[in-house]
C-alpha cells in the first residue's frame, strides 16, 4: 500500500522533472535554464528520499544533503557568472 | 680460436689500432703499418696450397650461437683458397700502390686504411665462411665498407651519390640473399654450406626451391654488378683509384661470382639456374662491352669492362653447371666452361688490377682521365705504357697473354652450349656463341681505345692540368708491374696454375669428383687450325680493327638511344618517385586535423568490431537474465536521452553545458536507483565541479566562438551512429553470453570478517584492491600539478614582454 503511494509520488515527480528538462532544453533565456536546473536538483532530493523509502535503506540520506548543498552552490555560481561574468573573483594581491 | 679464425679477423683487429698508429707516427705513411698484414696472410694462405691441391679441405669451427646452429666455421677448400689468395695478394699490392698514390698530407689516411682493413677482413670472411649466416654477416660488412670507401671523398657530391647508389643496390640484394638463406634453412635444417651441398639431391623438388634460387641469385647478381644491377659499379668509380682497383675489379664484385660458384652444386640440378646464370651473364657481357665503348673517362671504360668480364665469368659458370647433368661425358666436355670461368677469374683480377693502377698513374701524373684530353704519352711514360699494353691486350684476348687463353676456352665453352640437350638449349643455345663473339669484338675495341687513345697520337699538354707530365715514381709502378708480370707468366706457362684450378673445380663440382671423375686441366695456346675458336679470335681481331678504324662513322648509334630510357635514369627517377610517392601518400592521410584522425580511429573501430561480430557470428541475444523494467527507469532514460540529443542541437554553448550537467545529475540518479550511494555521491560532486570548470573555460573563449551551432556532416553522423550501434550490440552480446559466475560473492562474505568494514565499495577500494586507488590518487596529483604548471609556468612570457 505504501509502495503504491510511493510509486505514484515518484511518477508525479518524474513528470515534474520532465517539465523542468523541457524548460532546460527550450530556454528561452539562460536564467530560465538555471532556475530549471535548480528545480531539477530539488526534485532529485525528493526522488532520492522516496527511493530510499522504497528500497528500505538509509544510505542515501547523505546524497539528499549533498544535492541540497550542490544545488545551492551551483545556482549561486551560475547566478554570479551571469551577473559578473566570472565565478571566483581574482584577487590580484595574492 | 684457431689460427685460421685469427687470420680472418686479423684485419679487423688491426683496424682498431690504425687510428692511434696514425696519430703516434705522423711522419710515416700509415699504409706502411698495413702492408705486412696482407703479405703475411698471403704467405699463410699459400701454406694451405699443397693440402688443397691434394683434395684436403681445412675446417675450423668456432662456436658462436650454437643454440641457433650459427657457428663461425671457416673452411679452406680450392674455391675459398683461390679467393683468399686473390684478396690478400692483390690487397698487399693495392696497399703498396696506395702508399704512393694517396698523399700523406692531404688525405685522411687513418680513415682510409681503417675502411680498407674492414673490407679485407670482411671479404676473407665471405670466402672462407662455411656458415651461411656468418657469410651473410661478412657480406653486409663488405657492402658497408665499400660504401665508406666509395664515399671516401665525402665532400664531393658525386662520391656521396655513388656511395648511396651502391649501398642501396647491394644491400637490397644482400637482404634478398638473407631471405634465401633463411628459406634454405627451412628446407635443409642447417646453415652449413658443406652440409647443404651434401643434401643437394634431396631438396631439388621442394616447394621453396625456386624461391630460394631466385633470392640467392638476386643477391649474387646485385653484388657482382650483373645486368640490370650493374649501374652502381660505374658510379662507384668516384672512389680513390686503389679502391676501384681492389674492390671494384678484383675482389668485392667477385663475391657474387663466389656465391654462384659455391652454391652451384646445390642449385645446378634445376634448369632455371643454368638459364638465369648463363643468360644474365651473357647479357651483362654484351651490354657491358657495348656500353664501355661510348665512355671517354678511362675509369668509366674500365668499370663497364669489369661489368662485362663479370658477365663472362657468370655465363661460363652457368653453362659449366650443365656438367652436373651429364656426368658421363668424358674429357671435360662441359666442365671446360668451369675451367674457363676459374681461369678467367684469376686472369681478370691480374690484368684489371694492373689497368686500374695504370689509369691511376695517368690520372696522378697528368691530372685528367678523359681520353679526349690525353694522347701521346707513350714516350713520356714508357713503363706505364707497357703496363697498359700488356693489360689491355690480355683483356682483349690476344696472344701471348693469359686473356687469350681464357678467351679461347670461353669460346669453347660457349660453342658447346648448344649441345646441352635440355631446357631449349639445343635451339636457343646457338645464341650464346654469337652474342659472346659480338661482345668480344667490343671488348677488343675498348681495349684498343684504352691503349691507343691514351698513349699514341698527338701530345696535348695544353689540355692537361699538370704542366710537365712525367713517369710515375717507382713505388707506384711496383704493384702494376708485378701484376702484368703475372699476366705474362700465366700467359706463357698457364699450367703452373692448373693444379689450383683443378682444386677449385673440385669444390665447385664436388659430386662429379665423388663420381670418380678427375679434373685434368691442361691449357694450350695452340688448338690447331681446325679449331673454330682460333678462327673466332681472328674474326674478333679483324672486326675489332675495322670498327676501330671507322669509329667516328658509327658511334652515332650511342646517341640514338635517349638518356631517358637508360637504366641510370630509371634508377634516379625510381628513387625520386619513391620519395615523392611516399611523401604524397603521407600527406594524403596525415592532414594534421584531429577530426580526421578521430574519423580514422572510429571508422576502424566500427569496421573491425563489426566485421568480427559478423564473421565470428558473435551476436547473441538472451533475455533470460534480464531484470524487470520499472516505469521510473524508463522516465529517467527518456530524460537522459532527451538531454543528450538536445546537446547536439543546442544553439549556444551555455545550453550545452547546462544540458550536460542535467545528464550528469540524471546519471547520479541512476546510481541511486541501482543502489550505489557512493557512486551517486561522487558523481554529483564531480558533475558540479565539471560544470563549473566548463563555465570557466567557456568564459575564456574568443568572442566569435560564443554562438556557433554545430555543423552537420553526414560522415560524422554515420560514424557516430555506427559506433553507438556497435557498442550497444557488443554490450548486448556480452550480457547474453556470460561464461561464468561473478566473484563478488567472496567480497560479500568477507568484507566484515576479514577487512573489518561494512561498506563493501570502500573496503574494495582501500583494502582488497587498494593498489588501483593508490595510482588513481597519483593520477589526480599529476593532474593537479599539471594544471598548476600550465597556468603558472609560461616560458614565452618573458619573450613577449622583452
Amino acid at each position: 500500500m505504501v509502495d503504491t503511494f510511493l510509486y505514484i509520488a515518484l511518477f508525479a515527480i518524474s513528470i515534474a522533472m520532465s517539465g523542468l528538462i523541457y524548460r532546460v532544453v527550450k530556454g528561452p533565456s539562460v536564467p530560465d535554464r538555471v532556475i530549471a536546473l535548480d528545480g531539477l536538483g530539488i526534485n532529485l532530493v525528493a526522488v532520492v528520499a522516496l527511493l530510499s523509502i522504497l528500497l528500505r535503506t538509509s544510505v542515501f540520506l547523505d546524497i539528499i544533503l549533498l544535492i541540497g548543498i550542490l544545488a545551492f552552490i551551483g545556482t549561486v555560481a551560475f547566478a554570479k557568472y551571469l551577473e559578473k561574468g566570472e565565478i571566483i573573483k581574482r584577487d590580484r594581491n595574492l | 680460436m684457431s689460427l685460421l679464425h685469427l687470420a680472418i679477423i686479423s684485419p679487423l683487429i688491426l683496424a682498431i689500432f690504425i687510428p692511434s698508429l696514425h696519430k703516434r707516427a705522423p711522419k710515416i705513411h700509415t699504409g706502411w703499418f698495413l702492408l705486412p698484414l696482407p703479405v703475411l696472410l698471403f704467405g699463410y694462405f699459400l701454406s694451405f696450397l699443397p693440402g688443397v691441391i691434394n683434395g684436403e679441405a681445412a675446417m675450423e669451427t668456432l662456436s658462436w650461437i650454437p643454440s641457433l646452429g650459427i657457428d663461425f666455421s671457416a673452411r679452406v677448400d680450392g674455391l675459398g683458397l683461390l679467393f683468399a689468395l686473390l684478396i690478400t695478394g692483390i690487397g698487399a699490392l693495392v696497399v703498396l700502390y696506395s702508399i704512393y698514390y694517396l698523399s700523406k698530407e692531404k688525405e685522411k689516411l687513418n680513415q682510409f686504411y681503417v675502411y680498407l682493413l674492414l673490407f679485407i677482413g670482411a671479404m676473407l670472411g665471405v670466402v672462407l665462411s662455411d656458415n651461411l649466416i656468418v657469410l651473410y654477416a661478412f657480406w653486409e660488412l663488405t657492402s658497408f665498407s665499400s660504401f665508406l670507401l666509395i664515399g671516401y671523398w665525402n665532400y664531393r657530391e658525386r662520391s656521396r651519390y655513388g656511395a648511396q647508389k651502391s649501398m642501396l643496390i647491394t644491400v637490397f640484394g644482400g637482404f634478398s640473399m638473407l631471405g634465401g638463406i633463411v628459406l634454405l634453412y627451412l628446407m635443409t635444417g642447417t646453415f652449413s654450406v658443406s652440409e647443404t651441398i651434401a643434401m643437394a639431391g634431396e631438396i631439388v623438388g621442394h616447394d621453396l626451391f625456386i624461391a630460394v634460387l631466385l633470392c640467392i641469385l638476386l643477391g649474387a647478381f646485385t653484388k657482382s654488378a650483373q645486368f640490370p644491377f650493374h649501374i652502381w659499379l660505374p658510379d662507384a668509380m668516384e672512389a680513390p683509384t686503389p679502391v676501384s682497383a681492389y674492390l671494384h675489379s678484383a675482389t668485392m664484385v667477385k663475391a657474387g661470382i663466389y656465391l654462384v660458384a659455391r652454391l652451384t652444386p646445390v642449385f645446378a640440378y634445376e634448369g632455371l639456374w643454368i638459364w638465369l646464370v648463363a643468360g644474365f651473364g651473357i647479357i651483362t657481357l654484351f651490354w657491358g662491352s657495348f656500353s664501355a665503348v661510348k665512355h671517354t673517362d678511362l675509369k668509366g671504360i674500365l668499370a663497364y669492362s669489369t661489368v662485362s668480364q663479370l658477365g663472362l665469368i657468370m655465363s661460363l659458370l652457368g653453362l659449366g653447371a650443365a656438367a652436373l647433368h651429364y656426368p658421363e661425358f668424358e674429357n671435360g666436355f662441359y666442365t671446360v666452361a668451369i675451367t674457363a670461368a676459374v681461369f678467367h677469374l684469376l686472369n681478370h683480377a691480374t690484368f684489371k688490377g694492373s689497368l686500374f693502377m695504370m689509369v691511376g698513374i695517368v690520372d696522378h701524373e697528368t691530372g685528367t682521365r678523359d681520353i679526349r684530353n690525353l694522347g701521346g704519352l707513350m714516350t713520356i711514360m714508357p713503363i706505364t705504357f707497357t703496363i697498359a699494353v700488356i693489360g689491355s691486350f690480355s683483356m682483349a684476348g690476344l696472344p701471348p697473354f693469359n686473356g687469350f687463353l681464357s678467351k679461347e676456352m670461353f669460346f669453347t665453352g660457349m660453342l658447346r652450349a648448344q649441345e646441352i640437350g635440355f631446357f631449349n638449349m639445343d635451339t636457343l643455345g646457338i645464341l650464346f656463341p654469337i652474342i659472346a663473339w659480338v661482345a668480344s669484338v667490343f671488348t677488343f675495341l675498348y681495349s684498343m681505345i684504352i691503349v691507343f687513345k691514351t698513349f699514341t697520337g698527338k701530345f696535348q699538354p695544353e689540355k692537361l692540368k699538370v704542366q710537365k707530365p712525367h713517369e710515375a715514381p717507382i713505388g707506384m709502378l711496383i704493384s702494376p708491374i708485378i701484376l702484368v708480370s703475372l699476366v705474362v707468366i700465366i700467359g706463357f706457362f698457364p699450367n703452373i696454375v692448373s693444379p689450383l684450378i683443378e682444386a677449385v673445380m673440385a669444390s665447385i663440382l664436388p659430386t662429379l669428383l665423388a663420381a670418380g671423375m678427375e679434373f685434368d686441366v691442361h691449357i694450350y695456346h695452340w688448338h690447331g687450325f681446325e679449331s673454330p675458336e682460333l678462327w673466332m679470335t681472328i674474326g674478333v681481331v679483324i672486326a675489332g680493327i675495322l670498327l676501330y678504324k671507322f669509329m667516328p662513322r658509327w658511334t652515332g648509334i650511342y646517341t640514338r638511344m635517349p638518356e631517358r630510357f637508360s637504366l641510370n635514369s630509371a634508377y634516379d627517377h625510381g628513387l625520386a618517385g619513391i620519395q615523392t610517392g611516399a611523401n604524397r601518400f603521407t600527406n594524403a592521410y596525415m592532414t594534421d586535423s584531429i577530426r580526421t584522425y578521430l574519423i580514422y580511429i572510429f571508422a576502424f573501430f566500427v569496421l573491425i568490431l563489426g566485421a568480427t561480430l559478423i564473421t565470428k557470428n558473435a551476436f547473441a541475444l538472451d533475455l533470460a537474465n534480464v531484470a524487470e523494467i520499472h516505469a521510473f527507469e524508463v522516465v529517467l532514460v527518456v530524460i537522459i536521452a532527451v538531454g543528450s540529443v538536445s546537446i547536439l542541437f543546442a544553439k549556444s554553448r551555455m545550453t550545452t553545458i547546462i544540458l550536460l550537467g542535467a545528464v550528469g545529475y540524471a546519471i547520479s540518479l541512476f546510481y541511486a536507483i541501482f543502489r550505489a550511494p557512493d557512486l551517486a555521491l561522487t558523481q554529483l560532486v564531480i558533475e558540479t565541479i565539471s560544470v563549473a570548470l566548463f563555465l570557466l573555460a567557456f568564459y575564456r573563449l574568443p568572442k566569435k566562438w560564443h554562438h556557433e551551432r554545430m555543423k552537420f556532416k553526414v560522415s560524422n553522423a554515420i560514424i557516430s551512429v555506427g559506433v553507438g550501434l556497435i557498442v550497444t550490440l557488443i554490450a548486448l552480446s556480452a550480457h547474453s553470453s556470460k561464461a561464468f559466475e561473478s566473484i563478488s560473492q567472496y567480497y560479500v562474505e568477507n568484507t566484515y570478517t576479514k577487512a573489518a568494514g561494512e561498506n563493501m565499495v570502500n573496503v574494495i577500494l582501500v583494502d582488497f584492491r587498494s593498489f588501483d586507488t593508490l595510482f588513481e590518487i597519483a593520477v589526480l596529483g599529476i593532474a593537479a600539478l599539471g594544471v598548476f604548471t600550465f597556468i603558472k609556468l609560461r616560458m614565452s612570457r618573458g619573450k613577449e614582454q622583452g
